[in-house]
């Protein structure tokens, strides 16, 4: 069943949208939060585990302590305070690929809280800046993974069987928790994108995480609620009930799914319906998102402190060690490259919120000029990040490789529709961009000896259109061209096609 | 040939360090004392016998090789079934663990081999540690050796029947509310709660983790400061584990002196409640100390009282936690996997087959105390009286150097009186439960018998990181005591006509 959804335009006449989005990072340490178990990413299900991350009876955790640096890293970078001393707590609920049938998490002593992250959207009138407000960064261990085998809808509900891999529980995660965000208006689901975005490009500057959404490194549940409009000068309306949409693998995901709920929702509320406070699954297929559990009151995860681990006091000259070791804040960053690049703010937005900055800094350094990089990224790269629906790093091709494909155009041994084919053929796995080159046959043919051939065929072929061309008719030059292109596959130079034909048509006139 | 299972730890690890003895041929009489009275006391879950005598072997190979091995080398000892022993059955008495052999070792395992103690087998406890009578275990109750229509105490029965049945001259127990003391007290052996922190809780099965603490179970106070001091000491794999030098114990057990001691009388923990024969005892116990030249003082803690509720509400809850995963999914038993039911349901079937009643009890009361809306009223209440009751501990300690009571209220109970009474049964661990709140260390010794002829222990309280005080008034009392009655009590006893 589909759910009827309001244009985004009448949604914005009544209702006003709030947000509220709680980002997972899994932190890169060698080893995982409460074991000494590796955190590879890929290996063989079941093979990176040991009596603590397996939940074993007798098994007692000890905290990484690399986990912790990164924990309170995260927060002096987002503006929070750092708790002087904090606790974990249990988190108590039964599901398979949860070892101990509790999760090791931090409750109502996080280790940091109360900051904010500013992030900068792109709008007609300029670049708008929005001040996202953090609740809190806290610590916790992530669970195993769950395949669910048979069945419709690939959920535990239904399945013929699950099977578990225990190789990710226990990774470290950091969860970071936004107050709830107002006021963005129409903007909402950009400026939720342009968070995320922003706050992965913060993790990875701060070395801690690869954050990349498509290995779930980072994770993104975002909540919305919508309330209706108040008038100026009237008390605004209380918030409305708000939906957590979970499965948003994606930049370009959150954005769709904030948008898509905020039409549901208003959908619902115009109808005179209520909202359900309940989880929702997004589909990347069709951008729609589907009920999950209801959240109720009967939800109880009894936290407690967790007995088998003690208080976590680190010492302020630490902290302010940590501090200094804090590398430029991405908007610092941003100023810097878009002097060095010559971006307009425009543009460099627009690579920021594609989670392009990294991938044209990595390109440019692999000696492609800045323009060409962006070009690349914010072009043709993304515009096949959107068929397939891929954030750009998870698209199949690297910044090495696309200097490469621009070097190529750049020594003239490809042309720009030539290059899309190279393209297509690395992204299928064929190899650098040379070696496509080499295996498809694609170099342009430049040689005017091979090309005298072609270019005499197809004047014989056409001697109407040749007989124009000598009358003055310079333009009827197109259709010879055409033929010349066809004939050699693309392969020729088209500038250089129209000169021969022009030296051969007008010489002897 | 002396019978090795007559000897001490002590006089057992001298004699096979001088070869008077081998390791092997201690673990072969101690298992032929268990083939002999086991069947009427059921002390043993499991016996290893292949791994007992292959490391008895290995001591003796090296006894003959000259090497110097510590005091309890070849000594063998039973372990508690809720400790982990890489590849032997592991229960903690639940059937949910039914033919669960873990694949490591607990830090107390490893730390037994390095002393090179021989270990003969798990023994039986109620179920999880959850009980005070051993009368819990999924697999049948331990019978107390004085009187086989007794309880052997619990949790830890079995360790307690074992030693005091001379199947083992050593014992593992854990105690949360008196697990260790309880037993000891009812079956007239030695039994020490070490401080909190003080001996690895790695690999050991968790009941309450804020007071599950690891700890030794003897015949004498040497014996069971030697073992004290062999599985204690810092463990970096067990986060709440103390990084401080383990107290003197065996040196004190040696100094057995208690002239200038302070010694305070806990007025809260006598009197009304106490079986009159075990005041009685415990009013010689006092008499007897002052005789050894301590200062007698009387003092008050008042929240002690609080004690038992707060214990039942912390121990339960931190239980609804740790048991929860026991849910079928992993290791252990599992219920109703035949395809028509969900993994939910798998749980749910697991958990209500694996568990006894007592555990099922506990873990609903702890999971009330947890939710939301009672969270304040009872687990952070506890809490509080929790606080209260160290600081009543801190209070006495600075007018005294230990504190005595009873073990017990009680001695031995009959097998089933008071199973159907569950507030009775808690009602045993009224004395000891305070230092496991407090994190404190304690003892207890044998104090005499009853008119029934059943133990009464003698409890000693000391501060956290102050065990060796226990141990030198411990010995005290024993060496005295001993003199009295001509020879240790234990040698009163005989199981089923033998010795
Ligand atoms: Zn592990």
């Amino acid at each position: 069943m589909t759910d009827a959804v309001l244009a985004y335009d009448e949604v914005l006449e009544s209702y006003d949208p709030v947000l509220g989005l709680e980002v997972h990072v899994e932190l890169g340490t060698a080893s995982k939060m409460f074991c000494g178990c590796s955190t590879e990413f890929g290996a063989e299900p079941n093979t990176q585990v040991c009596p603590v991350c397996l939940g074993l009876p007798g098994s007692l955790p000890v905290v990484n302590a690399v986990a912790v640096e990164s924990a309170i890293r995260i927060g002096l970078a987002l503006n929070c305070s750092i708790a002087p001393w904090s606790r974990f707590a249990r988190k108590n609920y039964f599901y398979p690929d949860m070892p101990k049938d509790f999760q090791t998490s931090q409750y109502d002593e996080p280790i940091a809280f109360d900051g904010w992250l500013d992030v900068e959207v792109p709008t007609d009138d300029g670049v708008r800046t929005f001040r996202v407000e953090i609740e809190r960064a806290h610590m916790e261990e992530d669970t195993g993974k769950s395949l669910h085998v048979g069945g419709a809808t690939g959920r535990i509900h239904g399945a013929d069987f699950s099977l578990v891999d225990y190789n990710r529980a226990g990774i470290p995660l950091i969860e970071i928790v936004t107050k709830p965000l107002a006021g963005a208006g129409e903007l909402a689901p950009e400026v939720a994108r342009a968070y995320v975005t922003e706050l992965r490009e913060l993790l990875v500057g701060l070395g801690i995480s690869e954050a990349r959404m498509d290995r779930g490194q980072l994770r993104c549940d975002a909540n919305v609620s919508l309330r209706p409009r108040w008038a100026e000068g009237e008390e605004p309306t209380p918030l409305g009930t708000r939906t957590e949409t979970k499965n948003v693998n994606s930049f370009r995901s959150v954005e769709r799914a904030v948008r898509f709920e905020m039409c549901r929702h208003a959908a619902v509320l115009s109808g005179g319906g209520t909202i359900l406070q309940e989880t929702r699954h997004f589909h990347e297929n069709d951008g729609t998102t589907t009920s999950g559990r209801i959240k109720s009151d009967a939800e109880d995860y009894r936290y407690f402190p967790e007995p088998d681990l003690v208080p976590i006091a680190p010492d302020p000259e630490w902290i302010e060690k940590l501090r200094g070791t804090l590398p430029e804040s991405p908007a610092e960053r941003r100023r810097r490259l878009s002097e060095a690049w010559g971006f307009s703010d425009k543009d460099l937005q627009a690579a920021v919120n594609a989670g392009a900055v990294d991938l044209i800094t990595a390109t440019v350094a692999a000696g492609t000029t800045p323009d060409a990089a962006r070009k690349w990224w914010l072009g043709e790269l993304a515009r096949r990040a959107n068929e397939t629906g891929a954030d750009l790093d998870a698209l199949g091709v690297s910044p090495v490789q696309v200097a490469q494909l621009q070097a190529l155009v750049d020594a003239g041994r490809i042309n720009d529709k030539l290059a899309r084919q190279v393209l297509d053929g690395v992204l299928l796995g064929e190899g650098s961009p040379e070696d496509v080159v080499v295996a498809r046959g694609l170099e342009v043919v430049s040689d005017t000896g091979a090309l005298g051939a072609a270019v005499d065929a197809a004047i014989a072929a056409r001697p109407d259109v040749a007989e124009k061309i000598r009358g003055g008719k310079v333009a009827a030059v197109g259709a010879l061209v055409g033929a010349v292109m066809k004939a050699t596959r693309g392969q020729a130079d088209a500038a250089t096609v129209k000169d021969l034909i022009l030296a051969r048509l007008t010489a002897d006139s | 040939m002396t019978d090795p299972t007559t000897l001490t730890a002590a006089e057992l690890g001298g004699a096979i360090a001088a070869g008077d003895i081998t390791a092997v041929e201690a673990a072969e009489a101690h298992y032929a004392r268990i083939d002999a009275v086991d069947g009427a006391i059921h002390a043993f879950l499991h016996l290893d016998r292949e791994g007992a005598l292959a490391q008895a072997a290995d001591i003796d190979r090296r006894v003959a090789a000259g090497e110097r091995l510590g005091p309890l080398a070849g000594v063998p000892l039973a372990l508690k079934d809720v400790l982990v022993q890489r590849g032997v059955p592991t229960t903690a008495g639940s059937r949910m663990l039914e033919g669960w052999r873990p694949p490591y070792d607990a830090t107390v395992v490893t730390r037994l081999r390095e002393a090179g103690v021989v270990i003969l087998g798990k023994t039986n406890m109620d179920e999880f540690a959850m009980g005070s009578s051993t009368e819990h275990s999924a697999y049948g109750p331990t019978r107390n050796p004085w009187n086989t229509d007794r309880i052997p105490g619990g949790s830890g029965g079995g360790s307690a029947a074992a030693v005091s049945a001379f199947m083992a001259p050593l014992a593992i127990g854990t105690d949360t509310g008196g697990s260790i003391r309880q037993p000891a007290a009812v079956t007239g052996s030695v039994g020490v709660k070490p401080t909190y922190g003080s001996v690895s809780r790695r690999g050991l099965i968790a009941f309450s983790s804020s007071l599950d603490q690891a700890g030794p179970c003897a015949r004498t106070v040497l014996d069971t400061a030697l073992l004290h001091e062999a599985i204690a000491g810092h463990d970096p794999l067990d986060s709440t584990s103390i990084d401080a030098p383990v107290p003197a114990v065996v040196a004190a057990a040696r100094h057995a002196d208690v002239r200038g001691m302070r010694v305070g009388i806990v007025r809260e923990l006598t009197g009304e409640g106490y079986q009159p024969d075990v005041q009685a005892r415990f009013d010689e116990s006092v008499e007897l100390l002052r005789e050894l030249g301590a200062e007698i003082v009387e003092v008050h803690c008042p929240n002690f009282v609080h004690a038992l509720a707060a214990y039942y509400l912390i121990a339960p809850s931190e239980a609804s936690s740790n048991l929860a995963r026991f849910d079928g999914m992993r290791y252990g038993l599992r219920v109703g996997d035949d395809g028509t039911h969900s993994a939910e349901e798998v749980m749910a079937l697991s958990r209500a087959a694996g568990f006894g009643a007592e555990v099922k009890r506990r873990i609903m009361i702890g999971t009330y105390a947890l939710s939301s809306g009672y969270y304040d009223a009872y687990y952070g209440q506890a809490q509080k009286v929790r606080t209260l009751i160290t600081r009543d501990f801190e209070a006495a300690f600075a007018r005294v150097d230990v504190l005595i009571s009873p073990t017990t209220p009680t001695t031995a109970f009959r097998i089933g009186e008071r199973l159907d009474d569950p507030m009775a049964m808690y009602r045993a661990d009224l004395a000891t439960i305070p230092s496991n709140l407090a994190g404190n260390s304690a003892m207890s010794i044998p104090a005499g018998l009853d008119s029934d002829g059943l133990p009464v222990g003698l409890q000693i309280m000391a501060p956290a990181l102050a065990d060796d005080r226990l141990y030198r008034v411990g010995a005290a009392v024993e060496t005295a005591l001993n003199a009295r009655w001509g020879g240790p009590l234990l040698d009163k006893l005989t199981v089923g006509g033998t010795r």
